[in-house]
């Protein structure tokens, strides 16, 4: 099954989608803000990260674009999952690299099947 | 059914959320133009909406919102955090709290502090109306997506909520499509929505609110002429509650999980402990069951080191030595995983002296030093209630109102200093203020009529100082609604005594006060040094002691009704224990002094023999024993008999009064 990076501030939405992800068999890693969320996607092969948006340290546009800069991570899915539903944010968000954008809160079987279309491509 | 079910980590996160807004809140207070402040408190709140709505926590989700749109403005540069702002807040955090701590409790007030907070809003807002206002165009906008679209993700409510949040906007949902019940599927959507937009926004802000929705979706949007009929604008009115039973349906979807979380209900009791540190989470209590468990550990390997030592096989004892090398590493991690820094418990009076200077109508600088210094994580729970009483009876009993400050010639503003550092085996956080001081003639007064002491009877300052701590004692004559809630000064010090620590009282009249609470640095397990006298052992807390020394022969003699040693050109008090344990045994002909220490005042404990470094496992005394003041409790030894643990801060003070009655004699 997949690898996949959480990136939240919110141990609860990590929490969340790690047994919801968890259980279909995908293999959960976690990070806490952008920069760790960078460090964590350079030491691992992720199939795919979900991050949030605001964050501390980096926010998760910065995050997305030093990860499209490296090109290992030029094609790799990146979902945002945010209560942000600004139009600016999501034309930035896209612009800076996004796959795709979900917005909490979420269903749990909502995310699997996402994911699972987006893993699927 | 634990600390990983998210339901129960979200209201530990909650927690966590509320407190640093309040504290954001409390720094922004002084640093208003501070951005990164702002941004911090922001992003507190935004996730706080976030993960509120994620399990089931809507009206604190709601509530929450309104602070995080204020924020963002302020964020932004189109608000500016002004007191009131910020008052109005805290206030709403309170009832956040209340929210967060029960989805379900009616939510009286919320109406109120919304509109408060609006209130502290428009003053901005009015200005930036005045200052933008580009010409408004009305849209028509009309979409509807593929029947599939739910199952993909994408949530037309939420696509409405972002067009409502350009502007005024008439919502009506075009059922033409929607099949007859028997051919449909819950799952699908099948409504399209005719939206009226009413914006200063242009085109493309419309148009990005769709940027994400998968692509086979029909969109148009159109410019409207300016003027409308009035019947058009009934007949879109009329059908908005067709489009929130499609709302409230929406949402359905979302909330099926919900009862499953609320399963977890019971367990969340566990989550009321706040854990340090961001990284791994886990209930109090297991941490508890661990150190016990590692208590034991380390009696059994005291015991194993006695068999060891009494045994000829080099096996053994290289494999005793291991374990004791890794139990006592154990005990250290261990004691290293539960210390955690005072700041914890300082950050939540901040926002009491904010309450009671409002209240008392005084003017309160709070100063907080050592927030660094660590302590074990019940110990620092058991603390929060005594200090809140401190601090209080600073604020309010301590300091005066402004004008009588002015008067005795002191600032306005007065002054309640929170400090934490460690001493030896001890922390000391002591409450200052710089107020009128303690009156001793008026708690004597009080102390003779409660019949705490006998008129007349000579009491020194300190022992005046003390009787503040006594049951029964309450200084009834200044009752307010902060002070004197029948929880007195002799329940912090029941707790104090609880923790195995002590209460220091001392005040200057016209000054003020200060009170030190010297708590031992934990509750379980210490290093001792284990000592014999007489036929019995002792264990001497390690990190009270300095040094050890020989009472040569010439020194004893010498000093027999004088006990005095003088130790490096300083003159140290000791107290033969051998005395006061009154063992009736003859000395050893090699006695030796342990110096021990309490920070500044030293005194020898003159002992029969040093048996060596022990790990203690400190059990306390049974109820009889408690009030021996010699003894903090007690230890089981490697052969299962008991050690006494020596209570260091008494016998110092033994030992200082040994001086004091010298020096009087001259």
């Amino acid at each position: 099954m997949a690898s996949i990076l959480t990136v939240d501030d919110s141990a609860s939405i990590r929490q969340t989608i790690k047994i919801a992800l968890g259980n279909e068999g995908h293999e959960i890693s976690e990070a806490v803000n952008g920069v760790d969320g960078l460090q964590k996607a350079d030491g691992g092969n992720f199939d795919l990260i979900i991050t949030d948006l605001n964050m501390p340290e980096m926010d998760g546009l910065t995050m997305i674009r030093e990860l499209r800069k490296k090109p290992d991570k030029a094609g790799m899915p990146i979902l945002f999952l945010t209560t942000e539903s600004d139009a600016g944010m999501k034309q930035q968000a896209k612009d800076a690299g996004a796959t795709g954008w979900l917005t909490k809160p979420f269903a749990s079987d909502q995310l699997v099947r996402i994911v699972g279309k987006v893993l699927a491509k | 059914m634990n600390n990983t079910d998210p339901l129960a980590v979200f209201r530990v996160e909650a927690q966590e959320l509320l407190e640093q807004i309040e504290q954001g809140l409390l720094d922004l207070e002084r640093n208003p133009q501070d951005s990164e402040l702002v941004a911090q408190v922001f992003r507190a709140l935004h996730t706080l909406k976030g993960s509120g709505a994620m399990f089931g926590f809507e009206a604190l989700s709601a509530f929450t919102h309104h602070c995080e749109t204020a924020f963002d403005k302020v964020r932004k540069g189109e608000a500016v955090a002004t007191p009131t702002l910020i008052g109005a807040v805290l206030s709403a955090l309170d009832h956040m709290r209340t929210l967060a701590e029960s989805p379900d409790a009616a939510t009286d007030g919320g109406e109120a502090l919304l509109a408060d907070l609006h209130k502290a809003m428009e003053g901005e807002a009015e200005a930036e109306v005045a200052v933008v206002s580009p010409a408004q165009k009305t849209w028509r906008i009309r979409f509807s997506l593929p029947a599939d679209c739910l199952v993909n993700g994408t949530r037309p409510l939420s696509l409405l909520d972002e067009l409502r949040g350009l502007g005024e906007a008439d919502v009506a949902a075009v059922v033409d499509n929607v099949p007859e019940l028997g051919a449909l599927t819950p799952a699908e959507c099948h409504l399209a929505w005719d939206v009226k937009l009413t914006t200063t926004q242009p085109r493309s802000a419309i148009e990005d609110v769709f940027i994400f929705v998968i692509d086979d979706m029909r969109l148009e949007i159109a410019e409207e002429p300016a003027v409308l009929s009035d019947e058009n604008d009934k007949q879109k009115t009329a059908k908005t509650p067709a489009e929130k039973t499609v709302a409230d349906n929406v949402t359905a979807l979302d909330s099926a999980r919900k009862p499953a979380a609320e399963e977890h209900v019971p367990d969340s009791a566990t989550t009321q402990h706040h854990t340090a540190g961001e990284t791994v989470r886990v209930p109090a209590e297991r941490l508890d069951e661990l150190l016990d468990q590692v208590g034991e550990l380390m009696i059994a390997q005291s015991r194993l080191k006695q068999v060891s030592a009494t045994n000829a096989d080099v096996n053994l004892r290289s494999v005793a030595e291991e374990i004791e090398r890794l139990a006592s590493e154990l005990r250290d991690s261990m004691m290293f995983v539960r210390m955690v820094p005072i700041s914890q418990l300082f950050g939540r009076f901040r926002r009491l002296i904010h309450d009671l200077a409002r209240d008392l109508g005084k003017n309160i600088e709070f100063v907080t030093e050592g927030e660094t210094t660590e302590l074990d994580k019940t110990v620092i729970e058991r603390l929060a209630d005594p200090l809140i009483h401190l601090i209080r009876n600073a604020a309010d009993h301590g300091l005066e109102m402004p004008a009588e400050r002015k008067a005795a010639g002191k600032p306005e503003t007065g002054r309640v200093l929170l400090s934490a550092r460690q001493a030896g085996a001890e922390v000391v956080i002591s409450v200052i203020d710089d107020g009128h001081g303690l009156n001793r003639d008026k708690i004597r007064a009080k102390a003779e009529e409660n019949g705490l002491i006998q008129p007349g009877a000579v009491l020194s300052d300190n022992e005046i100082n003390q009787l503040i701590f006594q049951p029964g004692f309450s200084t009834a004559a200044n009752v307010t609604s902060l002070s004197g809630r029948g929880v007195g000064m002799d329940v912090v010090k029941r707790t104090i005594d609880g923790l195995r620590g002590a209460i220091d009282v001392s005040s200057k009249p016209g000054q003020g006060s200060q009170v030190d609470l010297r708590i031992p640095l934990t509750l379980a397990i210490i290093d001792g040094l284990l000592v014999r006298v007489g036929e019995g052992r002792y264990v001497i807390p390690l990190a009270t002691v300095e040094e050890c020394v020989e009472l040569t022969t010439e020194q004893d003699q010498r000093s027999t009704g004088r006990n005095f040693l003088t130790l490096r050109d300083a003159l140290v008090p000791f107290l033969r224990l051998r005395d006061m344990f009154a063992t009736g045994t003859d000395p050893d002909r090699y006695q030796k002094i342990v110096v021990v220490s309490t920070g500044s005042e030293r005194v020898g404990l003159v002992v029969d023999q040093i048996l060596g470094h022990h790990q203690t496992v400190i059990k306390p005394l049974s109820r009889f024993h408690a009030g021996v003041e010699t003894f903090s409790g007690a230890t089981i030894l490697g052969d299962g008999s008991v050690a006494l643990i020596l209570d260091v801060l008494h016998l110092v003070a033994v030992g200082q009064q040994q001086e004091e009655r010298l020096r009087a004699a001259g």
